[in-house]
C-alpha cells in the first residue's frame, strides 16, 4: 500500500531483447511499484503502467518488439501510462533515419507520437554520452522538480516530433533536441536519457511515474 | 549548458582469502593493496557525486567471474548511475550475462585484440553504446610503430599490450583505436602502462593522439594523482572522462573536491 492508502500500481517492464533491465526494475520498486519483467502480451495488457526500455539499434528493437506492437498501441490508446526509455522512446515515434541507414527503411515505429528519429550531425562526438541538462518546456507530472537537473544520455539519434507540443524537455548538444516527449493526453511518455542511470534526478522521475500510474489507475477504476 | 566531463572512479575487484569480492589498488598493475568492500565503496562514491563507475575483475578465474557478477548485481541494486564492467570478457555470452547482471557497458581488452569480430557481434546484438574497448598502451621508442608523437624531443609510438602490460602485441594503439571505432566500439578506454599508479598525471600525448584519431568518446585512465591531472587531460588532451582509482580510494582527494576544482576553472561538470 502506498502512503495514500492505494494499492501499489503494477508496472510491466517489457522484455523484448537484451540488456540491463535490472536497474529500471529496482528503481521502480524503490518507488513502491510492483514490477514484473515480462514478454507476455496478456501481462502487458493487464498492467497499470508499462515501461518500454531499450538499448541497441532501432530496426532490431522494432523487430524484437514485434509481438507486443498491437498490445502496446491498444494500451496507449486506452490511456495506460507508457514510459519509453532511450531506444524505447524512439520506438514511440513513426520511423528512424537509423533504419534507413541500415538499408531497412521499412522499420516502422509505434507512431504514438508522430515524428522521426534523426542522427546528430558528425561535427560533434557521437554517441552523445554522458550527463547533460534538462530544460522543461511543458508541464508534466512525471517531470516535476527536475528542471535544470542533469540526466545520463547515451544515443546517436534523437526524436524530432512533428508537433512541437510533444516536446516536454529540451537538452543542448551542439543543437537543441527533445530529451523528453509526450503525446497530447500525456500518458505516452518518452525520455531519451536513462532515468534508471541518472542518480537522484532519475529516481525522482521514476517515483513521479509510479505516482502518475497510481493516479491514473485509480481514476480508471 | 552542454555535455559535462565525467569523473569515474575505477574499482579493481579481486577475491579475498575467504573468496569474497574485495577492492584492491595497485601501482604499475602490481603491488595490490586491499582498500575495501566494492558495494560499500560504490555507495560512497555515488553519494560523493561520481558520474559513473568502472569495475574491473582482476581475478581472472571462473570463481572470480561468478563473484564479480554477484557484485555487479549488488551494486546495480544500490546505485543508479552507469556501471561499466571489464576483465576477462571474451564471448558474446560473457557480454550478455554481464549486462543482465546490471552492467550498462562492458569493457573488452584482450578479448577484442584476439578476436576483433567480437566488437561487431557485441555492437550488433547489444548496441554500440555498451561496447567499450579498453587498451593498455605502452610507449615504445623504436621504429616499428605507425603513428609517432614527439615527447620531450623523442619520437614515441604507443603499443597495445595484453596481460596487464606484460605482453606486447606489436599493434599501434592509434590504428587499433580507429579500427575499434569502425567495428562499432561506443567508447574507448585508454590506459597507460607507463603512467599507471605513478600519480604523475595521465599520459597526455597518448590520450591526445587517441582523441584526435577518433570521434568516439574517450575515457582517460592511469596516472591521475590530483585534480590538476584531470584538468590537464580534459583541456590539453580532449578526453571526455577521467578515470582515477587510488586518489579516491585512499582518500587523498574526494570526488566533490575534484569536481569543485574543475568547475572553478570552467570545465563543464555535473555538480
Amino acid at each position: 500500500m502506498s502512503e495514500s492508502g492505494r494499492t501499489a500500481p503494477e508496472i510491466v517492464v517489457v522484455d523484448y531483447g537484451l540488456g540491463n533491465l535490472r536497474s529500471v526494475t529496482r528503481g521502480l520498486e524503490r518507488a513502491d511499484a510492483v514490477v514484473t519483467i515480462s514478454d507476455d502480451p496478456a501481462a502487458i495488457k493487464a498492467a497499470d503502467g508499462i515501461v518500454l526500455p531499450g538499448v541497441g539499434a532501432f530496426s532490431e528493437g522494432m523487430e524484437n518488439a514485434g509481438p507486443f506492437r498491437d498490445v502496446l498501441i491498444e494500451a496507449a490508446e486506452a490511456g495506460t501510462p507508457l514510459l519509453g526509455i532511450c531506444l524505447g522512446m524512439q520506438m514511440l515515434l513513426t520511423t528512424s533515419e537509423e533504419a534507413d541507414h541500415a538499408g531497412e527503411g521499412d522499420a516502422e515505429g509505434l507512431d504514438l507520437i508522430p515524428g522521426t528519429n534523426v542522427r546528430f550531425s558528425s561535427d560533434r562526438k557521437v554517441p552523445h554520452m554522458g550527463w547533460n541538462e534538462l530544460r522543461i518546456e511543458r508541464d508534466h507530472p512525471v517531470f516535476d522538480g527536475v528542471d535544470g537537473k542533469y540526466a545520463y544520455f547515451v544515443h546517436s539519434y534523437y526524436a524530432d516530433p512533428n508537433d512541437e507540443r510533444a516536446v516536454v524537455a529540451n537538452t543542448e548538444y551542439g543543437e537543441r533536441f527533445a530529451s523528453v516527449v509526450a503525446n497530447e493526453a500525456g500518458n505516452v511518455i518518452g525520455t531519451q536519457f536513462h532515468p534508471e542511470k541518472s542518480g537522484e534526478t532519475g529516481l525522482t522521475i521514476l517515483r513521479n511515474f509510479v505516482s502518475y500510474v497510481a493516479d491514473e489507475a485509480s481514476t480508471a477504476d | 549548458m552542454t555535455l559535462t566531463k565525467r569523473i569515474i572512479p575505477c574499482i579493481d575487484v579481486d577475491l579475498d582469502e575467504d573468496g569474497n569480492a574485495a577492492v584492491y589498488t595497485g601501482v604499475n598493475f602490481e603491488d595490490l593493496t586491499y582498500t575495501g568492500d566494492p558495494v560499500e565503496m560504490a555507495k560512497r562514491y555515488n553519494e560523493a557525486g561520481a558520474d559513473e563507475f568502472v569495475f574491473l575483475d582482476i581475478t581472472a578465474s571462473a570463481e572470480g567471474r561468478a563473484t564479480m557478477l554477484e557484485t555487479v548485481e549488488a551494486v546495480a541494486d544500490e546505485v543508479f548511475i552507469p556501471l561499466t564492467v571489464g576483465g576477462g570478457i571474451r564471448t558474446r555470452e560473457d557480454i550478455k550475462e554481464t549486462l543482465r547482471a546490471g552492467a550498462d557497458k562492458v569493457s573488452i581488452n584482450t578479448g577484442a585484440i584476439e578476436n576483433p569480430d567480437l566488437i561487431e557481434e557485441g555492437a550488433t546484438a547489444f548496441g554500440n553504446q555498451c561496447i567499450v574497448i579498453s587498451v593498455d598502451a605502452r610507449r615504445r621508442y623504436d621504429e616499428e610503430g605507425e603513428h609517432y608523437e614527439q615527447v620531450d624531443g623523442e619520437s614515441v609510438w604507443f603499443e597495445a599490450t595484453v596481460k596487464g602490460g606484460r605482453e606486447g602485441t606489436g599493434i599501434d594503439v592509434i590504428e587499433w583505436a580507429r579500427e575499434a571505432e569502425q567495428r562499432g566500439a561506443g567508447e574507448l578506454f585508454v590506459n597507460s602502462i607507463d603512467a599507471d599508479g605513478t600519480k604523475d598525471g595521465y599520459d597526455i600525448p597518448l590520450t591526445r593522439a587517441v582523441c584526435d584519431a577518433v570521434d568516439t568518446p574517450v575515457i582517460a585512465s592511469s596516472g591521475c594523482g590530483a585534480p590538476e591531472d584531470m584538468y590537464e587531460v580534459f583541456t590539453e588532451a580532449g578526453a571526455d572522462a577521467g578515470l582515477a582509482a587510488s586518489i579516491f580510494h585512499f582518500g587523498e582527494y574526494s570526488i566533490d573536491e575534484t569536481k569543485a576544482y574543475l568547475d572553478d576553472r570552467g570545465v563543464p561538470i555535473r555538480l
